[in-house]
């Protein structure tokens, strides 16, 4: 099952990562190498194997519902790279493919 | 990408007679804990921005989240209030999508294993029953909310950048999901409202959300699309979004069937997309093209362990459930002998809660209801306010039914009685007192009064001598007038016809 490079664009564009033509042909074939190390695990895979996602055997680590203290609004603007009005400006979002 | 002009749009009768509306339905909920879904963030929505953030909220590198274990305790309860199985053990996802109003790049929601799943919500819209089956109602956080600056109106359309406030970010939601909902015919948009109203009733109830549509704390993305009579076939649906109100429930999806009739009638074809409804304009405009599940790369989320509920849980959380309010309305309705007209006219006004707590203070059905949907709904439309706000508990109508009851008061004193304890003059019992309203049940000032008038009125006394008692009314009335309406009209024409005979 080789990943065409259609596919491989299409998947940098969902992972918002620009690729070159020559970045997305050395690419596909790395992604396929990866992607047939799956299809053997999922080979041995039975119905009696429960699929895992978690390696610790736990289940419910709730937290109680209690508040906690935020961190100053001011530490966390200094974070963004511009801020306004006490929020995050962002650039224009409806070029961006929206939620 | 958007589109500016005007919709055409098919006479609703006629997309009828041609189509049937199929909808589908997907209300978030947020849920009234104190703290957010995967940290301890307040989940206080009137602070200044960006004050209720933390690491985990604004997705930093190394942060960890932790699952507020009242919030799974809400969506079990919201489930089982809608009839749903509880998973025994189901996991967090993640939803990968970029956007800025979440920080993480992904959203940590819940995928093919929801919380809860297959339940149903029995309504009824005029004297119809309908059932809306539930596909699944699962956990997910609320996103930031955005400011955009630079377009008309503030809309995302034409801005120039946007504001993040990220205070939203992380509050817990419940995303409720409908299957396809058919055979509505032309009641789909009022079925689809009764639906809002009574979930927004349901989360009330269980108290696990403000359910504040105007505040966003309930809000419901309307999918809809056209099936031609005959077929089976579903059509291309499209969602809107930003329905935040009842009325714009029904509103937004009365005009989506109507354009979309106007597509499909024309024989173009309806494009799947989400389109925005713009309460002020009555209108839908397009938004972006649906992104398909496969887009969002859903994955179990690494963070965070599954949830297990036993089933013995699941029956310790459904003996907490209170009564339902659709029970609850079916209840009270046989116990107040109230017939679908005057039930209706009860749960329009919002009384029925108020109404119940007058009852249960002592007051007849009748009379509460006469008091709230009059008297007290005439004032709170004055004021602008509900009718809980009006400014007169249901003890305090109780009471002042009994004054009533006992003789105390008549319905015009009473109603200058509810005039005072607005006011704030205190209960009804300090507000007779102080404004000096009870009724004269002296019958000797009475009797005094009576002689007045008859003194005053010979021609009148005669009349009534001879045998015309309908002329008493003159009397009454000046009787009435003399003792400033303090006195019983039927005790008055009694000594009147006393007097007289």
């Amino acid at each position: 099952m080789a990943l065409t490079p259609d596919e491989v664009v299409r998947l940098a564009g969902l992972a918002r990562i620009e690729l070159t033509a020559e970045e997305t042909a050395m690419l596909a074939p790395q992604l396929d190498v990866i992607l047939d190390a799956v299809a053997t695990v999922s080979e041995v895979a039975t119905d009696d194997v429960p699929p895992t996602s978690h390696a610790l055997p736990l289940v419910n680590a709730f937290r109680a519902d209690r508040v906690r203290p935020s961190m100053p609004a001011a530490e966390a603007l200094a974070m963004a790279p511009r801020a306004e009005q006490s929020r995050f400006r962002v650039p224009r979002i409806l070029d961006e493919g929206a939620q | 990408m958007s589109s500016w002009t005007t919709d055409d749009l098919m006479d609703y009768d006629e997309v009828m007679e041609r189509f049937d509306p199929v909808l589908g339905l997907e209300v978030h909920v947020e849920l009234s804990t104190a703290s957010k879904m995967f940290c301890g963030c307040s989940t206080d929505s009137d602070a200044d921005p960006n004050t209720h953030v933390c690491p985990v909220c604004l997705g930093l590198p190394g942060s960890l989240p932790a699952i507020n274990g009242h919030a799974v305790e809400s969506a079990i309860r919201i489930g089982l209030a809608l009839n749903c199985q509880i998973a025994p053990w189901c996991r967090m996802a993640r939803k990968n999508y970029f956007y800025p109003d979440m920080t993480k790049d992904y959203q940590i929601s819940q995928y093919d294993e929801p919380i809860c799943h297959d339940g149903h919500l029995d309504l009824e819209v005029d004297g119809q029953s309908y059932r809306v089956e539930i596909e699944r109602a699962h956990m997910e956080e609320d996103a930031g909310k955005s400011l955009h600056v630079g377009g008309s109106d503030g809309r995302i359309q034409g801005a120039a950048f946007s504001l993040m406030d990220y205070n939203r970010a992380g509050v817990p939601l419940i995303e409720i999901v409908t299957k396809p909902v058919r055979g509505l015919g032309a009641k789909a948009p009022a079925v689809a409202r009764a639906y809002m109203a009574q979930l927004r009733d349901i989360m009330i109830a269980l108290g696990v959300s403000h359910a504040r549509m105007e505040k966003g704390n309930l809000r419901c993305d309307a999918n809809v699309s056209l099936m031609p009579k005959g077929s089976d076939e579903l059509g291309t649906r499209t969602e809107t979004k930003n329905v935040n109100s009842l009325r714009s429930v029904e509103g937004a999806l009365s005009y989506e069937i109507r354009r979309q009739g106007a597509v499909l009638a024309s024989g173009g074809r309806v494009r799947q997309e989400t389109r925005m409804w713009q309460e002020s304009g009555e209108y839908t405009i397009a938004g972006r093209e649906k992104s398909d599940a496969e887009d969002y790369r859903y994955f179990p989320e690494p963070d965070l362990v599954p949830i297990e509920c036993s089933a013995s849980r699941v029956e310790e959380l459904r003996a907490t459930l209170p009564e339902l309010p659709a029970a609850k309305r079916a209840r009270l309705a046989a116990e107040w002998s109230f017939d679908e007209t005057e039930m209706a006219a009860v749960l329009n006004a919002g009384a029925l809660d108020l109404l119940d707590a007058t009852v249960t203070a002592g007051a007849a059905p009748e009379a509460a209801r006469k008091w709230w949907l009059s008297e007290l709904s005439r004032r709170a439309n004055e004021a602008g306010c509900e009718l809980s706000e009006v400014g007169m508990t249901p003890v305090q109508v109780a009471e002042l039914q009994a004054l009533v009851d006992d003789g105390s008061l008549t319905d015009k004193l009473a109603r200058q009685v509810i005039d005072g304890v607005i006011a704030g003059e205190g209960d009804p019992q300090q507000v007779v007192a102080s404004r000096g309203l009870a009724v004269v049940s002296d019958d000797g000032a009475l009797g005094a009064a009576v002689d007045e008038a008859i003194a005053a009125n010979p021609g009148v006394a005669e009349k009534i001598r001879g045998g015309r008692v309908q002329a008493a009314g003159a009397l009454i009335g000046q009787v009435m007038k003399a003792m400033h309406g303090q006195a019983d009209a039927k005790r008055v024409r009694q000594i009147i016809l006393e007097k007289l005979s």
